[in-house]
């Protein structure tokens, strides 16, 4: 029998349905290699109890004839879901020890589902960041070496690093991420897995611990295709607790899974060659090109004129809206309270603050409270919007030329940790590629599509319509069965 | 126009004022949760994990807060917006938990309207005035800090934070405190019509910011100055009488008025300054990215149009138009309660003249006695009408209508059962008042003489007498008729 923490979602689901294995055996199996990998620090906390129960009670509704579509399936949880009696965190100082009484949405309808949870997976603080280096926890490593005999520990990815190492590391079969600028697509092409951020509005926010309210979107990874289909279908659903939530059926996706892109059309956008990227990158792009053209699809070359502006468009967008969403982080009613002696209420706020945020954190507030600011405000705000408007009618103008696009997911590979810290701007480059979709709420995924010359992986992003999460699984499917991607990290933790 | 005006050293001053009214929205949840709102419930026991801001939480706006403010708009004939959107006021204070207040500044839900105030010669209103109304936006409220409960710590009560408030902006068209309280008057007893703010200014429901300047007439406004939270409509007034003379004697010592906002403290009568202009704060409003711009359909603007009840104007225009004198109708459209009891009493077949009259004189006298409320008035106007109908179809006199009264308040019993039971119905039976008549004359002979001799106003004292003897029962009309007839 294979190794049970090789199998994907798809295949524990069905060959727990099918008797080869109990859902016991499999979050045991996946319990041994989460307490075995403390050197990767992917979790902040580790809940085999919670994934041992649902086991026993997948079991059980086995026994019983009542499966659950995710019956015996263990998973990770970014620490940004809100886990009722399970502390969470969003890998901050502010919200160590808060333990919630009150379990997100997309979180609940995974153990609805029959999921079980093995922990509370590392990131960035309050997603804020590529490279899991932000956490308060002590960052992620990625399971991933280069292949040049040095030893240099690489990033993960951010914002959802925690998720994507432990994935790669086998050390859950699929995660769930929140995708703001690129935090489900960066880190799965950092560490050689898929994942999706589906169209804004998809999956509910309630629960999630808010970042950038108009661009954060939960999202799967996993390690194929197939596994992000399946995950999707019971996180997404129309809330009424989420004003923004999408009132809309939930496909079946994994069923309409077709990778036969006959008579479909792939945009290339031209704006997305940058001078002077790695040639490797390009490189990969084109081979994903000749693979959805194997496929059967027609390439086309379009433009999405305002791509430069994305980048500067997102950091006043997001920032601003950090800067408010965390003004709740008061030291008033939970979290951390720093009160030194003799102190006033905005003695309390100021200390509080400035202990329990992290620099990153700090930074986007102040960005986004300056860009708010009287007199700054329409210069700022008001143009980005203005530009995230132009953004996203490129998008509708290039879709009326094709069905997906396809692009890198980032500039580069992985890159080592502490390379980037010193310099925020070249962090942020990292999601040139990530942030347009974003922007646009459109639905993108990343999947696997080679390695590097440092034996490091690349990922392929494609980007949809709007509610088209089937077209861009269909492309990412075509690629993934093309591309051959069995690569993985060496054990070494 | 009015003609108050504050006398200075150099002249005369006028006072220019605006009006910001937050009323609190009746319904029974919050703004954007689903908590209970009710006044005087235990400290944080109408709390939902939204109210409070824990991490992850998102406001869903009530439709039913909507629909009230935007009946509210309507009864105010205003514009309604449909499409408008929230903003967030950021700020930092203990009792306002997301650290920024769902507010809407750039795309408020109802635009331009208008009330008319009456004309109260009394007061210093020579004629009806309309008093513009800029907009209402709805809002979430804050909690309560409260420092009365530890020595050196304040405590958070929770309970009104996200409530739905309307802000209701007047333009800067009243020159009086008189204006300005009737103004408010108006806008109260509109909401009560409504239903969408129960007014009560004791309990918060209703406060307003008081935005006043002086000017010399003819002049351009002054600076003004706001003062904050002035919970009732005498406040109102004394906060502007007492800010004009305030500004005015600053002005004509050399000072300048500065753009600030005041509180006032009803104890010592008078306000002080809170913070001015160059401190305020920064309130960085944006779109609330939590919520989608609210898009009203017509069908709810149409529903919501067709739930609304005749308003304090058009019930005032009616009841002109059956005759009630303009004070009657002023003081029985007033509040909504007293109008429907009104109106119930119109539909039972009452006079409206008659009606108007008793109700304003009998009733309100009985109830304002007895310390009662019409809503729980002792009679109902079912029994009230059959009252009226006694003395309209002249089965008892007025005077004999006024003790049927107290002992209906006394017994609780109808009018007829009492008039039946006490024998107290009016008699036209020519030869018994005859009897009387002629005994009244013979005893006042003199009065014969003097009333023949010319002095006619001595009919009333023989009718008096009359009547007097026939215990009050006697027709009126019939006693007159008699008399001229005696008195040849």
């Amino acid at each position: 029998m294979t190794e049970l923490t090789n199998l994907t979602v798809a295949q524990i689901r069905d060959g727990h349905r099918a008797g080869d294995f109990s859902a016991v055996e499999v979050a045991e199996a996946f319990n041994a290699n989460v307490a075995g990998a403390k050197a990767l620090n992917a979790f902040i906390v580790e809940t085999p109890d919670h994934a041992l129960a649902a086991a026993k009670q997948a079991d059980a509704d086995r026994s019983a004839g009542s499966l659950k579509p995710l019956s015996g399936v263990p998973i990770g949880m970014k620490d940004l879901f809100a886990t009722n009696g399970v502390q969470t965190t969003a890998a901050s100082h502010m919200l160590e020890g808060f333990v919630p009484r009150y379990e997100s949405t997309v979180s609940a309808k995974l153990w609805d589902a029959g999921c079980g949870m093995l922990g509370k997976l590392n990131l960035d603080q309050f997603a804020m960041g590529s490279s899991n280096e932000t956490s308060y926890f002590g960052n992620v490593i990625s399971p991933w070496k280069r292949n040049d005999g040095g030893n240099a520990a690489l990033a993960p990815g951010g914002s959802s690093g925690g998720s994507s190492a432990a994935i790669a590391a086998r050390l859950c079969p699929a995660a769930t991420g929140t995708d703001t600028g690129g935090s489900i697509r960066q880190p799965a092409a950092f560490v050689g897995i898929s994942g999706i951020k589906p169209t804004y509005g998809r999956c509910s926010r309630w629960g999630i611990v808010a970042f950038a309210s108009s661009l954060d979107q939960a999202g799967p990874m996993a390690r194929d295709v197939r596994d992000c289909a399946i995950m999707l279908e019971n996180m997404a659903g129309f809330d009424p607790k989420d004003a923004t939530s999408l009132d809309l059926p939930v496909p079946n996706w994994e069923a309409a899974l077709s990778s036969d892109l006959k008579g479909k059309k792939v945009g290339i956008p031209k704006e997305y060659r940058l001078e002077g990227i790695d040639p490797e990158i390009d490189a990969m792009w084109d081979a994903g090109i000749a693979m959805l053209k194997d496929a059967g699809a027609e390439v086309v070359e379009i433009s999405l004129p305002h791509t430069k502006y994305a980048l500067p468009t997102y950091y006043i967008i997001a920032p601003a809206e950090a800067s408010s969403n965390l003004a709740r982080y008061d030291g008033v009613r939970y979290g951390l309270r720093d009160l030194p002696q003799g102190a006033g209420l905005q003695d309390m706020y100021a200390a509080t603050r400035a202990d329990g945020f992290g620099p990153e954190v700090k930074r986007r507030i102040m960005i986004g409270t300056y860009v708010l600011s009287a007199g700054f405000y329409d210069a700022y705000y008001t143009q980005a919007q203005k530009v995230r408007t132009l953004i996203a009618r490129d998008f509708d103008n290039a879709f009326a030329h094709c069905d997906v696009i396809l692009a890198p997911t980032a500039p580069s590979a992985a890159f080592g940790l502490g390379e980037k810290t010193a310099d925020p701007l070249s962090m942020y480059l990292n999601d040139v590629f990530a942030v347009p979709a974003s922007l646009a709420g459109l639905p993108a995924m990343s999947v696997p599509a080679a390695l590097n010359r440092e034996g490091l992986p690349l990922g392929l992003q494609i980007i949809g319509k709007a509610f088209d999460e089937q077209g861009v699984l269909n492309a990412g499917l075509a690629i993934e069965e093309r591309a051959g991607f069995t690569a993985r990290a060496e054990k070494w933790w | 126009m009015t003609d108050y005006r504050i006398k200075g050293e150099t002249g005369e001053w006028e006072v220019v004022i605006g009006l910001e009214v937050h009323a609190q929205v009746t319904s029974n949840a919050k703004l954007f949760s689903g908590a209970a709102t009710a006044f005087g419930a235990e400290p944080n026991s109408q709390v939902s994990l939204v109210d409070a801001a824990m991490p992850g939480m998102l406001p869903v706006p009530n439709r039913e807060c909507i629909r009230q403010a935007v009946r509210t708009g309507m009864a105010i004939e205003a514009e309604i917006n449909k499409w408008s959107r929230f903003d967030r006021k950021n700020y930092f204070y203990a009792d306002l938990p997301q650290g920024y207040q769902i507010s809407q500044l750039y795309h408020p839900l109802v635009g331009e309207g208008s009330l008319t105030i009456e004309e109260d010669e009394k007061a210093g209103i020579p004629e009806a005035k309309r008093i513009g109304i800029e907009r209402i936006h709805v809002e979430q409220d804050a909690g309560k800090l409260m420092h009365d409960q530890h020595p050196t710590m304040s405590y958070v009560d929770l309970n009104r934070s996200g409530v739905a408030l309307m802000e209701i902006v007047s333009r800067p068209d009243m020159r009086s405190p008189a204006e300005a309280g009737a103004y408010v008057r108006k806008l109260r007893s509109i909401l009560r019509y409504v239903g969408s703010c129960d007014g009560n200014m004791e309990e918060g429901s209703m406060r307003a910011d008081v935005n006043v300047s002086v000017r010399k007439p003819g002049d351009e406004f002054g600076t003004r100055t706001e003062t904050k939270n002035v919970n009732s409509v005498r406040f109102v007034m004394a906060v502007i009488e007492g800010e004009a003379k305030r500004q005015v004697e600053l002005i004509e010592s050399g000072g300048t008025v500065v753009q600030e906002t005041r509180l006032y403290d009803p104890d010592r009568n008078e306000t002080r300054s809170m913070r001015s202009k160059e401190d305020a704060h920064d309130y960085r409003y944006f779109p609330d990215p939590d919520l989608l711009p609210l898009e009203l359909d017509d069908a709810f603007l149409a529903e919501c149009r067709a739930s609304l009840p005749e308003l304090p104007d058009a019930k005032r225009a009616r009841y002109l138009g059956e005759g009630i004198s303009a004070y009657n109708a002023d003081v029985l459209t007033a509040e909504v309660e007293a109008a429907l009891w009104f109106d119930t009493l119109l539909e039972a077949g009452a006079k409206p003249v008659a009606a108007a009259n008793w109700v304003t004189s009998e009733l309100f006298g009985a109830l304002n006695r007895l310390g009662r409320d019409i809503a729980d008035s002792p009679v109902s106007p079912a029994q009230a009408a059959e009252l009226l109908g006694l003395v309209a179809d002249g089965t008892i006199s007025g005077t004999i209508a006024k003790q049927v009264f107290e002992k209906m308040l006394e017994s609780g019993d109808g009018a007829a059962a009492i008039v039946d039971r006490e024998g107290l119905k009016q008699t036209s039976d020519t030869g018994a008042i005859e009897a009387e008549i002629a005994k009244v004359l013979a005893a006042n002979a003199d009065k014969v003489e003097q009333y023949k001799g010319g002095k006619e106003a001595l009919f009333g004292f023989f009718v008096g007498q009359t009547m007097k003897a026939m215990q009050g029962k006697a027709n009126p009309q019939v006693v007159n008729e008699l008399l001229k007839k005696a008195l040849g």
